[in-house]
């Protein structure tokens, strides 16, 4: 034996121990989306300049915040289609309240945010009390949200003229001088609270108890019932934020969009290295891969690839991401 | 608990059947202050007669969709004919303009109830052919609307000369920056007519015509207000001297004027739009927007039924109507002929 291999052997294992294996998994993402930056800045001098870093940003905050969501029902095991379609009925509610019936405009967001939480309770109730499978329960929610947000608005936009302050909540710039968007601070303020309730509290330890074994869960005198309706709850909660932010944004509840939206979420989330079978995610990689497909998207529209082209490399981004989890756990 | 549950989720499809008719209502009291007081009264009139047994003629009108503004408008010109020549109609299309599966369905749905002509505006004429010839078979009239069925069946159709529009729009683009510098289009998809006709009506015209303006980018929003935004601000970061900018319909136009406006680029680039809405005509008021092209949708509408009604009586019918379009800006937004054709 050769007592250097030796020597290297018992570094690496060394510096393996303390990383977990999801922290891995979100340096390799971090190191793409690093990679990234780096190449579309090299290919195009109009990549790498303030505006259009805010730019990426911005459009990053409505599918971040969705996916922030998602993260914690896919740790369960669980999944949400739901999330897009609920996220347009909470812009249509928002816009029901505030322009419709003439609440004040704090109260107004307030309640479409709610509503979002409350569109989460019922895909949960379904979920857990109906024991309807995930995917069944919230493509059902789906479209029963993009019926309702159709039929509430009257298939009509619904505008927030009155109320100029309301499109502030995304577009204003909290700090006077830098024009960084409010939209982009709230994406940021909704991830480390993401942040802290997946890994600093009970409901956190829950979520990853769910995902890893939930007979287990439940064998041990968890109400796995309950929890996991608190769970789909809060990632409606989220869904509600992106629903005001994107009607702030656009200045109007767009009844017809948000379809898809849901699908974008959930690859962001897997990009970041959280696992569909459940027990494995962390909020900062659902960040980085929210943000690793905006800045591919940015990009690829910077150097001008045609559109259809841009479609093909994000689904190879997917896919290359995924496997790259799937070799790390063979190994592990 | 489970009873409880069920209390609950009862209480909330209550809640929302109420909202839904709260909803309703406004949407109700809109159409209201844009028909004339005379058509709702025919309107009323003629259910009566309907109710005392008289057989209305029936003609169901499949469009290409009915969440966007434009085709509520095509509806309401349709409902107008219909009010005014005493018909039945009904008005569907599928939710995205990718869905020709479901608008075949919703063809042969309306073919079964044995109407007595059938407004169409086609996704895909190649798909709807057997079903068209099947309605000629049995003697239906169809009238296309909106986009043109490549086959003889239809008995006219009733249209827009988009890719004429579109080379308006253009000769005003050029107008407006001085025939030269680099420009930019938003358009909804690259696989419809009405979308394939406008990018090309308008890169065309700037081809022939224009030599030194340059097109440097054509991206596709699907329409989608939000993501026509980030595109549209992404072609604004790759191309900064970027001099005017078309978007070609509501929902790419929308996108660019919101692009513009979050770069804080209002007045230094021209904005070209197509179709109206109530953000775009406030777009045209404040400056952000140049000017654009409107259709006249309501006029699409009501030709379609006013078609079908003559085709059913055997009157001559002209191989195609053009419903016609123009271009509004600053200065003729509220002359009554552009009015007539906005919608918000």
């Amino acid at each position: 034996m050769n007592p250097e291999l030796d020597n290297t052997e018992a570094v690496k294992k060394k510096i393996r121990l303390p990383i977990r294996s999801g922290a891995l998994q979100q340096v390799l993402a971090f190191a793409s989306l690093i990679v990234l930056i780096l190449f579309f800045s090299l290919a195009s001098p109009n990549f790498f300049q303030f505006s259009n870093i805010v730019g990426i940003l911005l459009s990053t905050s409505v599918i971040g915040i969705l996916a922030l969501g998602v993260t914690f029902v896919i740790i369960t095991g669980g999944i949400d289609l739901s999330v897009g379609t609920a996220m347009t009925l909470c812009s249509v509610m928002t816009g029901v309240f505030i322009t419709f019936w003439g609440f004040p405009t704090p109260l107004g967001v307030v309640l479409g945010i709610l509503f979002g939480a409350f569109a989460g309770f019922l895909s949960g109730l379904a979920v857990a009390k109906m024991k309807i499978p995930p995917f069944i329960a919230t493509l059902a929610v789906m479209m029963i949200a993009k019926g309702l947000a159709l039929v509430i608005s009257g298939t009509k936009p619904i505008y927030f003229s009155d109320t100029p302050e309301f499109s502030q909540i995304a577009l204003g710039t909290i700090i006077p001088g830098l024009a960084i968007p409010n939209a982009v601070w709230i994406f940021l303020i909704m991830a480390i609270f993401g942040y802290i309730v997946l890994s600093k509290t009970v409901i956190g330890r829950y979520t990853f108890a769910l995902g890893s074994n939930e007979e287990a869960t439940r064998l041990s005198g968890v109400n796995v019932n309950r929890w996991k309706i608190i769970i789909y709850s809060i990632a409606g909660l989220f869904t509600g934020v992106a629903g005001v932010l994107m009607a702030s944004r656009l200045n109007s509840a767009q009844p017809a969009l948000g379809l898809g939206y849901e699908l974008e979420a959930i690859a962001a989330v897997v990009i970041g290295g959280t696992s569909l079978s459940g027990g494995k995610g962390t909020m900062i990689g659902t960040v980085i891969g929210a943000l690793i497909m905006s800045v591919l998207t940015n990009g690829l529209r910077i150097l001008s690839v045609p559109q259809e082209w841009q479609t093909v490399v994000v689904g190879i981004v997917i896919i290359l991401a995924v496997y790259a989890d799937i070799l790390r756990r063979q190994k592990a | 608990m489970r009873k409880f549950l069920m209390v609950l989720m009862m209480l909330f499809l209550a809640a929302t059947v109420l909202v839904a008719c709260g909803g309703e209502e406004e949407a109700g009291s809109d159409t209201d202050t844009s028909g004339s007081e005379d058509t709702s009264g025919e309107d009323t009139g003629g259910e009566e007669e309907a109710a005392s047994g008289d057989e209305k003629l029936y003609i169901p009108i499949i469009s290409k969709g009915f969440q966007h503004q434009f085709w509520q408008a095509v509806k309401a010109g349709a409902e107008q004919a219909a009010a005014e020549f005493d018909v039945e109609i009904t008005f569907e299309g599928p939710e995205t303009e990718a869905q020709v599966d479901k608008q075949m369905e919703m063809l042969t749905a309306a073919l079964d109830k044995n109407p007595d002509a059938i407004g169409f505006a086609a996704l895909d004429s190649q798909a709807a052919t057997p079903l068209l010839q099947q309605a000629d078979g049995d003697g239906i009239p169809i009238i296309a609307f909106d986009s043109g069925v490549d086959s003889d069946i239809p008995v006219t159709t009733a249209a827009t000369d988009n890719k004429a529009a579109a080379a308006l729009a253009a000769d005003k683009m050029a107008e407006l920056i001085g025939e030269e510098g680099k420009v930019a289009l938003i358009v909804h998809d690259q696989t419809s007519r009405t979308g394939i006709d406008r990018e090309t009506g308008f890169v065309e015209q700037i081809e022939a015509n224009y030599p030194n303006i340059e097109i440097v980018d054509v991206q596709y929003g699907a329409g989608d207000h939000l993501k026509s935004t980030d595109l549209a601000k992404a072609i604004l970061a790759a191309h900064p001297d970027l001099k005017g900018f078309f978007g070609a319909n509501e929902g790419s136009a929308i996108g660019v004027v919101n692009a513009v406006k979050e770069l804080g680029k209002d007045g230094e680039i021209v904005v070209i739009g197509y179709d109206s809405g109530m953000q775009q005509i406030e777009a045209v008021r404040s400056g952000v927007m140049a000017g654009a092209i409107t259709q006249n949708p309501i006029g699409i509408g009501y030709e379609t039924v006013k078609a079908a009604v003559d085709a059913i009586n055997g009157k001559e019918v002209p191989a195609s109507i053009d419903t016609g379009f123009m271009w509004y800006d600053n200065t003729n937004i509220d002359d009554e002929d552009i009015q007539a054709v906005l919608y918000e």
